[in-house]
C-alpha cells in the first residue's frame, strides 16, 4: 500500500541561509559565551569608566574635548573588543561542525554547504555586533555625560569603520575554522594573528623596512582611531635614527584603509568557502 | 518511480589507502537492506559519499537517479540520514533542533509541530523536547537523531549503525521503528547480524573496500551458510535424554545442542528436513516443547566470506 503523500515545499538557498542564521544566532545567544563576552566588555568599560571618574586625566576630561575622550576611550579598545568578538563567534563557527560533529546532524541535508556557511557567518556577526553595539553605546553614554550634546561626526564615522573591521576580521576567522579541524587551533591562530603577528610584522615591515604594510588587516584597521584625530595623522611620517638611517610610520588613508579591509573581506570569504566546500568529514 | 540508491564505480582514496575501490551497488524499491562488512570496510565512507560529508574520488553516488556530487540539494531532498552519532547544537532543544531540519527540508509550517510531536513519540523522547540538549546523554542524543530522520517523511533513509549508544530497550525500540518504515527504501549498516536479519529483507557485504555479494537474506543463508537451517526450540520442562536423542536422531537435522535445561538448538538440512515439518515433529513428541525461534545463517554466511576483522 502506498503511504500518503506529504507535502514538502523546495526550499532556496536564500532561505535556506536565513534558517541557519536564525538558529545559529540562537545558539549563540544561549551559550555562555555570549554572557561571558558581555562580561569582558562590562569590565573594560566599567574600568574605563570608573578610571576617568577618579583620575579626571586632563587629557581626555577638563581640558580635553569630546573628540580626545572618544579616541582615549571608544578608539582604543574597539580594534580589541572587535578581534575578541570574531574569535569567540567566528573562530570555532566551522572547525566546531568537524569537531564537535555538529556537522554530521546539519549538513547531510538537502542543503548546500555555501548557505551553511553564510548563514554561520551572518549568525556570528550578528552575536559580535550586539556586543560591539553595547559597548560603544557605553562609551557613548561616558561622552555624552562628560561633555553634553557635543557628539563629533567622527565618531560615528569610527564606529562604522569598526563595523567594516568586524566584517573583515570575521570573515578572516571564519578562513581560519574552515582551514583547521580543531577548534582551539582555529580560535588560537586568529587571536595571535590578529592581536601579535599583524602588528609586530607591520612595526618591522615600516619602521626597519620603510614599506607600507598595505597587506595587513589591523594596519587597516588604524582607521578607526586615526578618524578621531583632527587633522588626520599623515600618512608618512619619518623619524632619524642616527646619520644614515631613519625609520618610518605610516598610517593608513580613510580610503586605503576601507579598500584593504574590504578586500580581506572578500577575498577571505572566497577562501573559506572554497576551504569548506572541499573539507571532507572524515575521521 | 521506486526509490533507489546505486553506486556507480564508488571510488574513495585518503592519500595512499582506499578505503573503498569501484564499488558497483543498486538497490531500488521499498525494502530494507542492510550493509555489512568488518571495522574498515568502506561502509561509513560509502554512507558518507551518499549524504554530500566526503566526496568520491571517483564514480558516482546517486540517489533517487541524482548525482549527489553534481546536486547535493536534489538528491537528499527525499532522502534522511543518520550517519554515526551526530551531536546537535547543545544550546537547543530537541523540538529546536527538529524544527531546524523541518524548515531545512520544507515541511510546511503548518505540521512542523504534528512532526516533531510524533518524530519525538516515536523515539519516547516527548517529555524531553524542551530541555537543551547539551544536557543529554549520548543515548538520548541518539534518539533525536533517529527522530530527525523521520521528519520528512522520505522515500530513502540512509542508518549507519543506527542503535549504537543506546541500551537493550532503545535498540529494539530503533528496531521496530525500522521495521515500521513500510513503503520506503532504508539502508542500514550495522554490526548486529540479529538485529539486521530481523528488519531487513536484503543485504549488502563488502570487505576491504570491495562488494562481496548482495542478495536478499535467504539467499545468501543459503548459500553461504553450509545451507544448514538453525532453530532455538523452548521447553516447558527440563529437557531430557529420551528426547534430544530423538530430536539428533531426525532424518535431515544435522547438530543438536543444548543452550541450558529447558532450551535447545537444532541445525538441519532445509533441503532433507523443511522447518514447518521439523517443528511438526518435535511437538508431536509431547516433551513440552513451547517455543520455536528461526536463527539465521547470517552469522555463518558472515564467517565464510570474511575471513579477517581488519
Amino acid at each position: 500500500m502506498a503511504r500518503p503523500a506529504h507535502p514538502r515545499a523546495r526550499v532556496s538557498t536564500l532561505a535556506h541561509i536565513g534558517i541557519i542564521t536564525k538558529y545559529n544566532f540562537l545558539n549563540y545567544f544561549r551559550a555562555r559565551r555570549f554572557y561571558v563576552m558581555l562580561a569582558i566588555v562590562a569590565l573594560i568599560s566599567g574600568l574605563f569608566t570608573f578610571l576617568v571618574a577618579y583620575y579626571q586625566p586632563p587629557g581626555l576630561v577638563g581640558a580635553g574635548d569630546a573628540l580626545s575622550f572618544y579616541k582615549g576611550g571608544w578608539g582604543n579598545f574597539a580594534t580589541f573588543v572587535v578581534v575578541l568578538s570574531t574569535a569567540f563567534f567566528g573562530g570555532d563557527a566551522i572547525s566546531g561542525e568537524f569537531q564537535n560533529r555538529t556537522g554530521y546532524f546539519l549538513v547531510p541535508n538537502p542543503i548546500r554547504r555555501s548557505a551553511i556557511y553564510v548563514g554561520k557567518w551572518l549568525a556570528a556577526m550578528a552575536a559580535s555586533s550586539i556586543i560591539l553595539a553595547v559597548f560603544a553605546l557605553i562609551m557613548i553614554a561616558n561622552g555624552l555625560y562628560y561633555y553634553p550634546g557635543d557628539f563629533p561626526s567622527e565618531l560615528l564615522q569610527s564606529i562604522a569603520f569598526a563595523w567594516v573591521y568586524l566584517a573583515a576580521a570575521l570573515s578572516l576567522m571564519f578562513t581560519f575554522s574552515s582551514l583547521f579541524k580543531s577548534t582551539s587551533v582555529s580560535i588560537l591562530m586568529g587571536v595571535i594573528l590578529l592581536l601579535f603577528v599583524f602588528n609586530f610584522v607591520d612595526l618591522i615591515i615600516s619602521s626597519v623596512a620603510g614599506y607600507e604594510p598595505v597587506y595587513s588587516i589591523t594596519y587597516a584597521a588604524g582607521i578607526i582611531p586615526n578618524v578621531l584625530t583632527v587633522p588626520f595623522p599623515a600618512h608618512v611620517t619619518s623619524i632619524p635614527a642616527g646619520a644614515r638611517f631613519e625609520l618610518k610610520s605610516f598610517n593608513a588613508t580613510i580610503p586605503e584603509g576601507l579598500a584593504i579591509l574590504g578586500i580581506y573581506f572578500v577575498v577571505m570569504a572566497v577562501v573559506g568557502l572554497w576551504l569548506f566546500q572541499r573539507k571532507e568529514f572524515s575521521a | 518511480m521506486a526509490p533507489s540508491l546505486e553506486a556507480a564505480g564508488l571510488t574513495k582514496r585518503f592519500g595512499e589507502f582506499t578505503a573503498l575501490s569501484g564499488l558497483n551497488l543498486k538497490i531500488q524499491g521499498t525494502k530494507c537492506v542492510g550493509f555489512l562488512g568488518p571495522n574498515g570496510a568502506g561502509k561509513t565512507t560509502t554512507m558518507k559519499m551518499f549524504t554530500g560529508l566526503i566526496s568520491a574520488t571517483s564514480g558516482t553516488a546517486l540517489i533517487n537517479g541524482v548525482d549527489v556530487s553534481r546536486d547535493k540539494k536534489a538528491a537528499l531532498a527525499s532522502c534522511s540520514t543518520l550517519i554515526e552519532t551526530p551531536e546537535i547544537y547543545p544550546s537547543l532543544t530537541p523540538k529546536e533542533a527538529l524544527s531546524m531540519l523541518c524548515e531545512i527540508r520544507g515541511v510546511p509550517a503548518t505540521e512542523r509541530s504534528k512532526r516533531i510531536d510524533e518524530a519525538l513519540g516515536r523515539v519516547k523522547m516527548q517529555e524531553w523536547e524542551g530541555r537543551k540538549v547539551g544536557s543529554f546523554s549520548k543515548g538520548m542524543k541518539q534518539r533525536v537523531n533517529v527522530a530527525s530522520t523521520l521528519l520528512s517523511d522520505p522515500d530513502v533513509i540512509i542508518l549507519d549503525e543506527p542503535s549504537v549508544g543506546l541500551d537493550p530497550r532503545g535498540m529494539s525500540e530503533v528496531r521496530d521503528i525500522v521495521r515500521s518504515l513500510g513503503n520506503r527504501l532504508v539502508f542500514m549498516s550495522s554490526h548486529l547480524l540479529a538485529e539486521v536479519t530481523e528488519v531487513c529483507q536484503e543485504v549488502a557485504l563488502i570487505d576491504h573496500g570491495k562488494l562481496i555479494v548482495y542478495d536478499s537474506i535467504e539467499n545468501v543463508t543459503a548459500k553461504f551458510a553450509g545451507g544448514s537451517g538453525a532453530v532455538k526450540i523452548g521447553f516447558s520442562r527440563a529437557v531430557d535424554i529420551q528426547t534430544g536423542t530423538a530430536i539428533s536422531k531426525l532424518d535431515g537435522v544435522t547438530s543438536f545442542s543444548r543452550v541450558n535445561d529447558r532450551h535447545v538448538l537444532v541445525k538441519f538440512d532445509p533441503k532433507v528436513l523443511s522447518q514447518e515439518k521439523l517443528f511438526e515433529t518435535i511437538a508431536g513428541m509431547k516433551a513440552g516443547a513451547q517455543t520455536f525461534e528461526s536463527e539465521s545463517g547470517l552469522e555463518d554466511a558472515y564467517l565464510s566470506l570474511i575471513k579477517e576483522t581488519l
